[in-house]
């Protein structure tokens, strides 16, 4: 129970298209997250999904069945909304209890489910208080108690955390994690924030204007990005990026041709490359490293550093202009306004096509 | 008590109990105010109490005064008793057996067989506050006051009940549905706003009659079922009820008439309130739409019966006034309850 296979899903808004054919198949049990940057369309395909919003082309079916045509009550799904929506006139028992109540179930056995899933979640003490009379973690609790205790096939969250301060977020999210594991449902999990996506997901779908630009487990989507704006978003801080070209090739490196700065070798053997592509290089900002000017691969000037205690980062320019993160572990003596010599983790690097940006990699 | 107190007595702070001239200001204001509001009202009352001598007057007084009268043995009517200010029973208080032109003939209470002679000049009458309760009890007595409170606390009553229902759902259908024409229903609804009620008199009077609603309560009833004002004014506070609410209970398999009776009214109580308010107001003291569908005196609202006192030759001041006590009275207990439901109504909806 709880598979859910998408199929050239579109929407569109009179004649601007918000989805432009989603294909996505969902495993039974699996977590997956859509996460994007807002306007992305991630929680309109959310809400197409949960039958809120109807879908203009394509097919959705869960467990095998197009419920194309099914309202959202039918489709045997709960969902956890942005602002929470608990229903403010009524305690959280009757929040609780009022899905079940719309479906006939009897008295007595809302009362012990209501009693289970509150003790699950730790808001038995709460049953009587209006959700007004709550704190933003609790009420977040009792809007996932609420999805909880009608026993759904799939769970839809569109946000839930983007409300709560950020300790709070942290033990929430665990919690959300460790509900997952317990009841072993299929949840699709809306967020624009990609720690929580890579922390949650057992499979992230990465959304930009309607279209899913990459779908799969989040550590091969954070070492194989497919794209440029996947390689972007996905890790904090950003990925950085060279512009350039390919100069000589080897059968074992090939040279790269900054727009500016020297030229430097980068080994062959994952890419898939010519002489003369214009190409743009990722690399992430740990994948660096601070080395004398003559071994350096680029000399860059510091903007600036935030120390953090435990880690650093420093922000620099390459000589024309484009910015460079470096993360380094511990603390650093790095003054701004200096000039250091960075060589780059060979293995870890990402090569893109600068015409369409896709990865090179073979 | 002591907060609403030192709440009416709060001055611009500056603690030493010292009033500024914008004290002084602003007390005065408001006390022009009570009295602009106030004084016609305690007139009213007061007035209310008075017989209908009293009310005639001239300088008329503030508190209803009535003359003392005595039984006495022989005489089968009470008689007026009267302070002799001057002449031959200087200071002797006398009861008036009967008047001949500017001559009274009268008696002293511990001798009524005697009777004397006495100037209508000389003399005043002995008077005494007292609240001529009669007034009223005649209201119940010689007129069908109780069926007129009933014709119009079931107009009331019902039309509120009707208005509410049919006013709250348009609300619904026009803040949370989109269909094709919502502007246009949405306009039209505005428009007729601006339409006064005295310009489509006749033609609603044309349909009622058609209808047969002519002189029968329901007539009175159905044609205000739905005002533009209600519609409003509900759409307008439902809109700030969000959407992802009906979402959340659309996914919890609720439907939509479950949807408005459930979520939507009760949300939408302050607004109800003060439309409900409004609505018994108007009812309540409409007098126009009554006066010209209802013919027969067996269905007159309170304010159709009030104004039967008012006749072309003879109007019955004294009971007209004690009449119109009693109107007001429902009306002023409808709004002290409703304006504190309004308060906590208010205060319910601080949450997200």
């Amino acid at each position: 129970m709880g598979q859910l296979v998408l199929k050239d899903v579109k929407k569109s808004y009179g004649s601007h298209e918000v989805i432009k054919g989603v294909d996505l198949d969902i495993e039974k049990g699996d977590f997956c997250v859509f996460v994007g940057p807002s306007g992305c369309g991630k929680s309109t395909l959310l809400r197409m999904i949960s039958g809120l919003e109807p879908i203009t082309g394509g097919t959705i079916s869960i467990d095998d069945a197009v419920v194309n045509d099914v309202p959202a009550a039918d489709r045997g799904l709960a969902m956890v909304f942005q602002s929470y929506a608990l229903y403010p006139h009524m305690s959280v028992r009757q929040n609780l209890s009022f899905g079940l109540e719309n479906i006939q179930t009897p008295k007595a056995e809302i009362a012990a489910k209501v009693d289970e899933v509150s003790k699950m979640l730790q808001i038995d003490p709460l049953l009587e208080r209006k959700p007004k009379d709550l704190s933003g973690g609790q009420r977040q609790r009792v809007a996932i108690g609420r999805a909880v205790v009608r026993e759904p096939t799939i769970f839809l969250f569109d946000e839930p955390l983007s409300n709560l301060d950020a300790e709070l977020r942290v033990d929430m999210r665990a919690e959300i994690a460790g509900l997952h594991k317990r009841l072993g449902n299929t949840m699709v999990y809306v967020t624009h924030d990609q720690v929580e996506a890579m922390t949650m997901a057992d499979k992230i779908a990465v959304l930009r204007a309607g279209v899913v630009e990459q779908f799969g487990a989040p550590l091969d989507i954070y070492n194989k990005p497919e794209n440029l704006f996947v390689a972007g978003f996905i890790g904090s801080p950003k990925m950085n990026f060279l512009e350039g070209a390919v100069g000589t090739v080897s059968a074992a490196e090939f040279e790269f041709v900054p727009t500016s700065g020297p030229p430097f070798m980068l080994d062959h053997a994952s890419f898939d490359i010519e002489a003369g592509m214009k190409v743009t290089l990722g690399f992430r900002p740990n994948h660096l490293a601070v080395v004398e000017a003559d071994k350096a691969d680029m000399t860059v000037s510091v903007r600036g550093t935030e120390q953090l205690g435990g880690e650093s980062f420093v922000y620099s320019n390459t000589p024309d202009g484009a910015a460079l993160t470096l993360h380094l572990s511990g603390q650093t003596s790095i003054e701004p306004g200096t000039e250091i010599g960075l060589s780059l983790d060979r293995a870890l690097c990402h090569l893109f096509s600068t015409q369409t940006g896709v990865s090179l990699r073979s | 008590m002591a907060r609403v107190l030192s709440f009416l007595t709060r001055t611009r702070g500056n603690g030493a109990g010292k009033l500024h001239w914008t004290d002084w200001l602003s007390y005065g204001y408001l006390l022009c105010g009570v009295l602009l509001m106030f004084v016609p009202v305690i007139w009213l009352g007061l007035s209310s109490f008075k017989t209908e001598a009293d009310l005639q007057r001239f300088p008329p007084r503030l508190l209803p005064m009535a003359q003392e009268t005595m039984v006495l043995p022989g005489y089968d009517e009470p008689l007026p008793l009267y302070t002799i200010t001057d002449g031959e029973y200087a200071g002797e208080v006398l009861a008036q057996v009967r008047r001949i032109g500017i001559i009274a003939q009268m008696v002293r209470p511990d001798a009524p067989t005697e009777r004397l002679k006495v100037n209508i000049k000389l003399r005043e009458p002995v008077e005494k506050f007292r609240l001529a309760t009669e007034n009223y009890t005649e209201l119940f007595e010689k007129f069908n006051f109780a069926l007129y409170l009933w014709n119009s606390v079931f107009i009331t009553a019902t039309a509120t009940a009707i208005m509410l229902l049919v006013n709250s759902m348009a609300a619904f259908a026009l803040s949370k549905y989109q269909f094709r024409g919502s502007n246009v229903v949405l306009g039209m609804v505005i428009g007729v706003l601006m339409v006064p009620q005295t310009v489509v008199l006749v033609p609603l009077f044309l349909i009622s009659k058609e209808l047969y609603l002519i002189d029968s309560l329901w007539g009175v009833i159905i044609p205000g079922a739905a005002t533009p004002t209600g519609v409003f004014l509900l759409r307008q506070y439902m809109l700030t009820i969000p959407d992802e609410i009906l979402d959340a209970a659309r996914m919890d398999k609720a439907s939509e008439w479950k949807i408005f009776w459930r979520i939507i009214l009760p949300l939408s109580a302050p607004a109800i309130a003060v439309l409900a308010i409004l609505a018994i107001m108007w009812r309540w003291n409409d007098f126009l739409w009554p006066l010209i569908v209802l013919s027969d005196s067996d269905k007159f609202t309170l304010q159709l019966a009030l104004n039967t006192f008012q006749g072309d030759l003879n109007t019955q001041w004294s009971n007209l006034l004690a009449m119109t006590m009693l109107v007001l009275l429902p009306i002023a207990l409808v709004f002290v309850f409703l304006q504190k439901y309004i308060a906590t109504g208010i205060a319910s909806t601080g949450g997200k």
